[in-house]
């Protein structure tokens, strides 16, 4: 299990996609490789843009299938990142089933 | 939006080449705080006691790399002393319009950007300006669109992009963010309006109570117009009205209901059909 607090990368506003691709490519990628399960902790982050989440995970449930969301994890996220995340999520597996 | 356009369109200009005629003093003023003499390299002439921007406007700024970017939004949210109902959409409009136009104009003097609060109508106005290749030109990388208007109509829908043909993007783009702005406009009755080439597609202000949002813009309440003077690159404005600014949550439940209707459609017209003989 690895956890990744993003507050550190993003500040309060999660909105650059370079840094979405950073932590995929760097720290998500190979922890499921490794068959890792991940937490994205969200605390203390405020708000995001739906073009940094889906720099986040979309390629991960391109990559891996619907079934990699059985092995992440997002935590403290308010209502507005769960909406955003909610979209990405279901965009990306209404598109590839 | 007609600031940071006359800042775009000068910019490409050398000073010697620009002349100002008869300004009225307060437009003058105006313009000068607003910093577009200085934008331009050109002296106004004025002298200006300069009262902090706190709570009123955002000056003319120019934003080429994605950390200005972040500079920018860090800085222009705290300075419109806004609560976070407002601050929220206000800092998601601005970062997703100026990375469009960092990731696709191609446009090598960035994005132009200013704002502006009006405090009788309670109403921020924002226009973002550049002179990149404009939307036909990105969109028609995957797509074929047959004219400006049918290329905004493309980049307004949810799921297209210029990057891909396929369904859900690529790694890095999904084709959403300017149905998330328009969207937003839609659901706050704010004004939204895009101007590429000799297009122009202007979201007019939703008169029935229900809220409904369309991925096809051409549903939506709107006015267009296709002949216009070319404008090489794009240009958005949108007002954010304080007053009529719904939670960002009721906001994400009905993008995500239309945006996979959208995807479901699109599949479906798709499908093979079975042949009857």
């Amino acid at each position: 299990m690895i956890s990744i607090k993003l507050f550190k990368k993003t500040g309060p506003f999660a909105e650059n996609k370079d840094i979405a691709r950073e932590i995929r490519l760097n720290k998500l990628i190979p922890a499921l490789e490794k068959n890792k399960n991940i937490i994205l902790d969200f605390e203390q982050v405020e708000g995001a843009t739906q073009s940094f989440i889906h720099a986040l995970i979309s390629d991960l449930i391109r990559k891996y299938g619907n079934e990699v969301l059985e092995q992440i994890q997002f935590k403290s996220c308010n209502e507005t990142i769960k909406g955003i995340i909610t979209i990405v999520v279901d965009y990306m597996q209404e598109s590839h089933n | 939006m007609v600031l940071s356009t006359i800042a775009a369109l000068g910019i490409k200009l050398s000073p010697d080449n620009i002349k100002f005629d008869n300004l009225e003093a307060r437009s003058k003023h105006y313009l000068e705080r607003m910093g577009l003499f200085k934008f331009l390299g050109i002296k106004s002439g004025i002298k200006i006691t300069e009262h902090e921007a706190t709570g009123r406007f955002v000056p003319l700024t120019q934003i080429k790399t994605p950390e200005e970017l972040t500079k920018f939004i860090t800085e222009v949210t705290p300075l419109l002393h806004l609560e976070p109902i407002h601050a929220e959409p206000l800092r998601y409009i601005l970062s997703e319009l100026i990375r469009n136009v960092l990731e696709h104009s191609l446009s090598k003097h960035g994005a132009i950007v200013s704002a502006q609060y009006y405090p009788k109508t309670k109403t921020i106005r924002i226009g973002i300006a550049d002179t990149g290749e404009g939307i036909w030109k990105t969109i028609n990388q995957s797509h074929n669109p047959q004219n400006d208007l049918e290329a905004i109509r493309l980049a307004l829908t949810p799921g297209i992009t210029g990057t891909t043909s396929k369904e859900g993007g690529t790694e890095y783009n999904a084709g959403a963010g300017l149905f998330f702005i328009k969207s937003i406009a839609t659901v706050n009755k704010d004004f939204f309006v895009i101007h590429s080439g000799n297009a122009l597609y202007k979201l007019l202000k939703r008169n029935d109570k229900r809220i409904g949002l369309h991925a096809d813009p051409f549903k939506d309440r709107h006015s267009k117009k296709d002949d216009l003077p070319g404008w090489q690159g794009t240009i958005v404005g949108i007002d954010m009205s304080l007053d009529t600014t719904q939670e960002f949550s009721l906001l994400l439940r009905l993008i995500n209901e239309t945006y996979n209707k959208a995807i479901k459609e699109r599949k479906k017209a798709k499908y093979k059909k079975p042949q009857f003989i």
